[in-house]
């Protein structure tokens, strides 16, 4: 290998090393197909939220509901 | 309810919306992705229709032997499934904008479906303008027992008889309507089932506060 071909392949490879470097690929789930992976875990959030919220009116009125006293209506 | 119901909806729940987004779909034009909007849609109707059933059960048994706790069951079902369906309609009109062109299209079933929730939303206009109890119970019993037959047609019959754009018109939809291929009949059927039962979950828990309710009426009495 002469100098030439060394300086030209080691050229290309800080060219191809920058060529990479300027698109950082992270985190390829939460961002591929259209980012739609994003969508169900925002949706997930929500239901899960909605969800903690109904058990808990849930126990709320399970509690209530104790401290009546026993009759029938 | 049953506390493995309830766990039982939220993990089917769970599963509509992870699987209804991600899943496969069969790829058609003008519906494209929005055809994932039928594990939403459409099990706001089942869902409706469900507890309006209940709630006609409830008013017949009510007709039958009255009782207080029958009428407040009637009651929260048909509360519950007046708000499905109204969720219903809202979603139909976004899907329809965008793939119909308009939001009301004047589609036989959109019709249909929004002259029956005006009928179910008379049944609570009829609830609050009479004052006895027990005569507000039973006149809504009788009228609750005519909402469900008029729906009935409302929703099933006329629009199958006409040109729809919904799938099935112009003959027995069965259960092949929509494509359904087997995929997407492996979310569709859990997101029926799980939309039902959170309607039910909420019409318990609404049931539950009116008892407790008539609970505290009764302690003032005394």
């Amino acid at each position: 290998m002469n100098k030439r071909t060394f300086l030209l392949a080691f050229l290309g490879f800080f060219f191809l090393s920058h060529l990479t470097m300027a698109q950082p690929e992270m985190a390829d789930t939460m961002r591929s197909e259209g980012k739609i992976y994003v969508v169900v875990a925002i949706l997930l959030i929500i239901f899960a939220g909605l969800f903690g919220y109904l058990v808990m009116l849930d126990r709320k009125v399970t509690r209530i509901e104790k401290k009546l006293p026993e009759k029938k209506v | 309810m049953k506390t493995w119901l309830k766990i039982t909806t939220v993990i089917l729940l769970t599963y509509t919306i992870v699987a209804g987004l991600l899943f496969d779909v069969p790829r058609l034009n003008i519906v494209n992705e929005t055809i994932r909007a039928l594990y939403f849609h459409v099990p706001m109707w089942f869902g409706m229709v469900v507890l309006f059933c209940v709630s006609t059960v409830y008013a017949v048994q009510y007709l039958r032997n009255p009782s207080i706790q029958k009428d407040i069951n009637s009651v929260e079902f048909a509360n519950t499934g007046l708000m499905l369906g109204m969720l219903g309609i809202f979603t139909g009109m976004v899907w329809a904008n965008y793939t119909w062109g308009s939001p009301w299209h004047g589609d036989p079933k959109q019709n249909g479906a929004a002259i029956s929730l005006l009928v179910y939303l008379a049944y609570f206009v009829l609830r609050g303008s009479i004052e006895n109890e027990e005569q507000r119970a039973r006149l809504s019993a009788v009228y609750n027992i005519f909402a469900f037959a008029a729906m009935i047609p409302l929703i099933f019959i006329i629009p199958r008889m006409t040109s729809s754009m919904h799938p099935g018109s112009g003959g027995n939809p069965g259960f092949n309507m929509y494509d359904l291929d087997s995929k997407m009949r492996m979310v569709f059927y859990p997101a029926v089932a799980g939309w039902i039962l959170l309607g039910i979950w909420i019409a318990t828990l609404r049931i539950r506060v009116r008892k407790i309710d008539e609970k505290l009426i009764e302690l003032e009495n005394e």
